[in-house]
């Protein structure tokens, strides 16, 4: 089905551009460089908050009718953060996020500065003995003094894996949660062309992974009427999958709730309403477990509406993650309607 | 030393008075002014009116410790923890309870009577028992009632080589440190915050830095210092005697990087010891301080204590003036510091 807004070449080019950009959590800059160049000339004004999170506005036509509305996509990846170099240069390491030890044995990661390192483990009897503290980072360093030249306690790496294409399907690191940071900005091109009523807040939030963070300082300053989250969310398509409702090119996915947050019924209502009137593709998401900025938000000031539209995403928080560009355009297309139109009072 | 009296006073989470009053004491006459807010945080403030950044330095005055819930027929007092307590540092220790410091044990079989795997097992909390010598329910009725907190019964003592012992250290090291520094003058905002229940989930920091509404903010700790046998090197989180402590990371707070460097540039310049904190777990009040209105830059120093969260601690008395000295240097740079932080975010 063609897009009814996105111009799905254009938010391609963005999320393996986006994609490719080092951003783990706390240590955003190269990520909000980008995307400030992106929406410069799209935004009314651009600032960035204390905690590091970009923030644009697009002043929107005003009136009788004109909400405060808060978008939020998160700049930062997954990664890891080295605690210890040893005497032979080997760097030991905690995870950024959500991480696990299988997922890391044997993967390519690089530092801000470009320096790429290896991830090895102790000799294991038993591969249940395979656990974060058993792994380590080789960056090829022969001595502490050698390592210490390029990498401090405290420096961050994240998976070395670019964006790849398959089919309508892209798969590489980070697609959580910059294909959401391309969605918002694909949506300003749109609010650029034609001013909504509302007043736009586009938030690109810092610290998202570990613990929905920047998104609930940028939510207190902004106090939005309402706020959707855009990020992504496991599909459970894939063989002995989970069993969960989404599926990968089924449409953007709109958030009953997760741990975070159960969305507001009329913001929900109002994805659903609008997506079936302009036939964009949509599916619910019920997830058990997990949260997105939209639980930060929520929870700011005296609350706030919100709810959150989800890119179903397979193999998440690995170096393979796996995004649809049609559910990616739906989201983008949902978003654009929505904000096209008059929002509901809230919550009467 | 008010170290020496801070150990000793009794102060678990919701508890906190009896330190906050020591505390008050101590620096009224270093402060412009203090109050003590809704929760019972101790704000202090001194050139409040003065240019430049506000700077929250903070320390939590309470400590982990045990609440009596319930009352046996026998007399004996069953507990519940207050904080993150290792089941098995509790069996056999000497406890205060109560406001008027009832001296008591925590009581368990002799070995005598064990059966036979129970010599090979931790002893859970819920088994346990504080035994206060009342031979009945109603005489313990007359000196505790449920709600009550014990504290460990531990003295403060000086050992080894400029080495101490006691409770508590996390975090009384941080609130003496405090003291310490308001004793200086700042060309600057300065708010010294000593905080309440930071142990059961950082709740005082919380409403502290909204009503301060910082520019910036220093955590002062008292941290885990795991350089005993059997830790690998990695995952030794501090070396005791080795300096301050500096966090990158914790399970509640990434430190903003201005921060973190200009407290090794301060350390560096200034050629005081320092060390990084090797692990990620924990938190401190940075991680509420932190998310408070639109954001608060915020770093955490800390004093290792090998044995923290257990009866007693030891704690380098070097590593204390060292942390009182890089702090102290930090305060004088931070001008700079908060020029680099208004161009992080121009």
């Amino acid at each position: 089905m063609p897009a009814l807004y996105a111009d799905v070449d254009r938010v391609e080019q963005l999320i393996r551009q986006l994609a490719a950009a080092y951003g783990p959590s706390g240590h955003e800059e190269p990520v909000r460089a980008l995307l400030s160049a992106h929406v410069a000339p799209l935004a009314d004004e651009i600032t960035v908050d204390r905690l590091g999170n970009l923030i644009a506005r697009i002043r929107g036509q005003g009136g009788p009718q004109a909400r405060r509305v808060m978008l939020a996509a998160h700049m930062d990846e997954i990664g890891l953060i080295v605690t210890h170099i040893d005497d032979k240069g080997f760097l030991r390491f905690a995870p950024v996020g959500g991480l696990g030890p299988a997922t890391l044995l044997g993967q390519r990661v690089v530092f801000a500065d470009g320096t790429v390192g290896v991830i090895g483990a102790e000799k294991l009897e038993d591969v249940k003995d395979l656990k974060m503290e058993r792994l380590f980072i080789d960056i090829g360093a022969g001595s502490r003094a050698a390592a210490a030249q390029r990498v401090q306690v405290g420096s961050m790496a994240v998976f070395a894996q670019e964006v790849a294409g398959s089919g309508s399907r892209l798969t590489g690191k980070a697609l959580d949660d910059r294909s959401g940071c391309a969605v918002l900005v694909e949506v300003m091109h749109h609010l650029r062309a034609a001013a909504p009523p509302h007043e736009v807040y586009c938030v690109f939030s810092v610290q998202e992974e570990v613990g929905l963070r920047g998104a609930r300082t940028a939510a207190y300053a902004i106090a939005p009427d309402m706020a959707l989250a855009v990020d992504v969310t496991p599909s459970g398509d894939t063989p002995q999958g989970e069993k969960l409702n989404v599926a990968l090119g089924g449409g953007t996915a709109i958030k009953v709730k997760d741990r975070s947050l159960i969305s507001h019924p009329k913001v929900r209502q109002l994805l659903v309403d609008t997506a079936a009137e302009a036939g964009i593709p949509y599916q619910m998401e019920v997830l058990p477990y997990g949260g997105t900025d939209a639980g930060a938000i929520h929870l700011t000031k005296s609350g706030v509406p919100a709810g959150a539209l989800s890119i179903p995403a397979r193999y998440l928080h690995t170096p393979g993650e796996m995004v649809d560009l049609g559910d990616v355009a739906a989201t983008v297309d949902l978003l654009v309607a929505v904000l096209k139109g008059p929002l509901p009072e809230m919550p009467a | 030393m008010i170290l020496r009296e801070l150990s000793e006073l009794p102060g678990v989470s919701g508890d906190e008075h009896r330190v906050r009053a020591r505390l008050w004491e101590a620096v009224r006459d270093r402060v412009d002014g203090g109050r003590v807010d809704a929760l019972g945080n101790l704000i202090t403030w001194k050139g409040a009116d003065r240019p430049g950044p506000k700077v929250m330095i903070a320390a939590h005055m309470d400590e982990i410790g045990l609440m009596i819930t319930r009352i046996d027929k026998d007399g004996l007092l069953r507990f519940r923890k207050v904080g993150g307590i290792d089941d098995r540092v509790l069996a056999a220790k000497a406890v205060r309870v109560g406001p008027d410091g009832i001296p008591g044990v925590i009581g368990l079989k002799p070995i005598h009577l064990l059966k036979d795997n129970e010599a090979k097992k931790a002893v859970s909390h819920e088994e346990l028992y504080i035994d206060i010598g009342a031979a009945s329910k109603e005489e313990a009725e007359r000196v505790v009632r449920p709600g009550m907190y014990a504290t460990f019964a531990t003295a403060f003592g000086e050992l080894g080589d400029g080495l101490v012992k006691g409770k508590a250290f996390d975090d009384r090291a941080g609130c003496a440190l405090l003291v310490e520094l308001l004793a200086l003058d700042f060309p600057f905002p300065v708010y010294g915050v000593f905080t309440v229940q930071e142990e059961i989930g950082l709740r005082g920091a919380r409403v502290a830095a909204y009503d301060v509404a910082p520019g910036l903010a220093l955590v002062l700790e008292g941290t885990t210092c795991a350089d005993t046998p059997g830790t690998d090197p990695h995952g030794q989180s501090t070396l005791l005697g080795h300096g301050p402590a500096i966090t990158v990371m914790d399970a509640t707070h990434i430190p903003a990087r201005p921060l973190v460097d200009g407290l090794v540039a301060a350390a560096e310049s200034a050629g005081i010891p320092w060390q990084w904190k090797r692990t990620t777990f924990g938190g401190t009040d940075a991680g509420s301080i932190h998310l408070t209105r639109a954001g608060v830059p915020a770093a955490t120093v800390s004093v290792p204590c090998r044995y923290i969260h257990s009866p007693c601690a030891f704690m380098s008395l070097r590593d204390f003036e060292n942390t009182r000295r890089l702090v102290a240097a930090f305060l004088e740079d931070v001008p700079r510091v908060a020029e680099r932080l208004a161009q992080g975010s121009a």
